[in-house]
């Protein structure tokens, strides 16, 4: 879009990891839906589906010791940071091997080991707690990233500009994003906002941003990537705007009645993994045999993570007791 | 009270300063942030000469957004460092409560991280603040699990219970009472110390009633104990210093022996910490008393500005005399 993408600057390797981890995460979270449907899954189920190419993409660009704070449809993210499709399952089910332990739901999971900020559903919260991360890496020198998000609506809350306004004023290591899926549950982006381009209020804080075809993994990894360099350099803060669509209801309950027909028609041939395959295709780094070998490995390991959390045990009800307070807070 | 402390003694605020200073040079990761705290030494001057001596990455002058600050001061608690955000007056705590409430209160419990984070607020009136510059939203937070809550009365636990503060590996809302930053005064230890989160402090031993309070208001419980020794009756001034948690042995055990209790707050009367006090009480004690729970609190009203406005609504000391003569009758 905004800018050009030389996807050559990608090697062969990683572009198939991040094929790999898109279908993982259509893999896992069809099968949650097919368990939603099941009735097997209490809560709700907010899928990335027609999305994944966001999360796997800028999860791709970052470091082992960066840190992301995501949005609730980054499944890939989690993924790519190490959280297993078991962990995720047992999540789902209110399993004690879930990150929560049962204490919540979902996609409300994070892990500081593993750089993951948990996820809060007052959209946009984490943003100021991300620039808290970035401020902690910049007052100790340390050449670490935040990458945090969150969808359109999001971009509303005061919190989102309070955020943005620190991390410019601070120049501080974060790189801010916005996955605008058009949708902030029914209500569509006119009814959120009087301009079109949510990057447009990165220039009201002095940052650079850029608008991103979220649907393309090449384009999100390569921008993810240029941010990550800037923030990493001490440059100060960038903003993505990912435009894309979202596929599925806001949560699988929701029928989403409200989005026109043809407009889902017309995103659904913009499908990141058919997007991918289609790159992968014309760069000669795979064909239809290998997509399905890199299929079936996800498939087979998103099988193992239905067995491992069904097999997990539940919590026992007193162990709601635990863990209002900490006892140490040495290992962070 | 007066004003200029005798020789050797400190203010409540200087007390505040001392502490802050002392743990900036024990632990580099502890660092302050908040509005006007730097050049100018924030609004109460607590933080004035330490932006020289730490430098700006260590002192932050934050914009003009207690939200983003408090959430960035999570951020950075959650990375290891141990921030303390000053509120200019606790009243804008308000623009920060959904982190405070949402973020740092449930992330231990949901997922496990630690958030060793501090927040001064600067709460109280008698100061003709107006409804903006002199409220007690403590009770906000009491309800919030994951919060600890601590409201020194004095020097010492000022000093002793904000370092315990910074210590703590929780999120701690030091509520800092500003008409006793001038007015508390005493002397303190040489040596490093700190008091214990969650102990309460028999501030004088008496046999008749308990007094249960905290802040500002344990000077006007001891004043009003002065007044009913020539009545004869001996009053227990029980100074919570820490709401939550909350010392209920140290409240049993008082109310034990006197079998009557008055519990004293500025803030106001409905769904206060008083309410919880007297709950508890009800729950527990009941065998024990030889009369109604009393409350004494301020009116169910924003804290007024005028004079005369100010003066009826914030509890005063013939207010715990009456009580004490009332309860004494039973």
């Amino acid at each position: 879009m905004d800018v050009a993408v030389d996807v050559t600057e990608i090697k062969r390797a990683d572009l198939l990891q991040m094929y790999y981890y898109l279908r993982l995460t259509r893999g896992l979270e069809d099968r949650i839906t097919a368990l939603y449907r099941q009735g097997r899954i209490v809560g709700g189920c907010y899928t990335s589906h027609g999305m994944e190419a966001i999360a796997v993409g800028y999860a791709s660009a970052l470091e082992r010791d960066d840190v992301i704070a995501p949005f609730h449809r980054d499944m890939g993210a989690f993924l790519i940071r190490g959280i297993t499709p078991g962990e995720v399952l047992a999540q789902y089910l209110g399993k004690r091997t879930g990150p929560t332990k049962g204490k919540d739901g979902n996609v409300h999971m994070g892990d500081i080991k593993r750089g993951i900020i948990g996820f809060v559903s007052h959209l946009a919260d984490n943003l100021p707690v991300a620039t808290g991360v970035a401020l902690a890496f910049k007052i100790r020198g340390e050449h670490r990233v935040v990458f945090a998000g969150t969808g359109d609506g999001g971009t509303s809350r005061g919190d989102f500009h309070e955020a943005m306004n620190f991390a410019a004023v601070r120049m501080l290591p974060v790189v801010l994003f916005c996955t605008n899926n058009q949708y902030a549950y029914s209500t569509p982006l006119r009814l959120q906002m009087a301009i079109p381009d949510v990057v447009d209020r990165a220039k009201a804080y002095g940052m650079p941003g850029e608008i991103v075809d979220g649907n393309d993994v090449a384009a999100v990894y390569l921008a993810a990537t240029r941010a990550v360099a800037r923030a990493r350099a001490g440059l100060g803060p960038a903003f993505l705007e990912f435009k894309t669509m979202r596929m599925h209801g806001h949560s699988e309950h929701d029928p989403a009645k409200y989005v026109p027909r043809e407009l889902l028609e017309e995103w659904k041939k913009r499908d990141p993994i058919l997007k991918a395959e289609h790159l992968l295709t014309q760069l000669g780094y795979g064909d239809i045999t290998l997509f399905q070998e890199i299929t079936e490995r996800a498939n087979k390991e998103v099988e193992a993570g239905v067995e491992f959390a069904e097999q997990s045990p539940l919590p026992e009800g007193p162990e709601v007791l635990e863990g209002v307070f900490a006892d140490s807070a040495d290992d962070h | 009270m007066t004003t200029t402390p005798a020789a050797g003694e400190v203010t409540y605020l200087e007390a505040i300063s001392q502490a802050l200073d002392e743990e900036m040079a024990r632990d580099e990761r502890v660092f302050l942030m908040g509005e006007d705290i730097g050049a100018y030494g924030g609004a109460f001057r607590i933080t004035e000469g330490l932006l020289e001596k730490y430098g700006e990455w260590r002192v932050l002058d934050t914009p003009l957004a207690e939200s983003g600050f408090v959430g960035a001061a999570i951020g950075a608690a959650m990375m290891g460092m141990r921030p303390v955000v000053e509120m200019q007056f606790a009243d804008f705590i308000s623009c920060a409560f959904d982190q405070i409430t949402e973020v740092a209160a449930k992330n231990h419990y949901r997922w496990g991280a630690a958030v060793p984070l501090v927040i001064r607020a600067p709460f109280g009136g008698g100061i003709h603040g107006g409804p903006f510059h002199s409220e007690c939203p403590e009770g906000w937070f009491f309800h919030s699990p994951g919060l600890k809550l601590v409201a020194p009365s004095t020097p010492y636990d000022a000093k002793g219970l904000l370092k315990a503060a910074i210590r703590d590996p929780n999120p701690v809302l030091y509520f800092e009472h500003k008409f006793l930053y001038r007015r508390a005064k005493g002397t303190l230890p040489e040596e490093d110390y700190v008091v214990p989160i969650g102990k309460a402090d028999v501030k004088l031993v008496g046999r008749d009633i308990s007094v249960i309070t905290y802040g500002a208001m344990v000077h006007l419980a001891l004043e009003a104990a002065q007044v009913l020794a020539n009545d004869g009756i001996a009053l227990e001034v029980i100074d919570l210093r820490t709401l939550i948690p909350l010392d209920t042995d140290t409240i049993f055990e008082s109310v034990g022996k006197t079998s009557k209790a008055i519990i004293l707050h500025e803030d106001n009367k409905t769904g206060g910490v008083g309410a919880e006090i007297a709950a508890l009480l009800a729950e527990q004690c009941f065998d024990q008393l030889d009369g109604p729970i009393m409350r004494i609190a301020a009116p169910d009203t924003p804290v007024p500005f005028s004079t005369p406005l100010e003066e009826f609504f914030l509890p005063k000391t013939g207010d715990i005399v009456a009580a004490a003569r009332k309860l004494k009758e039973y």
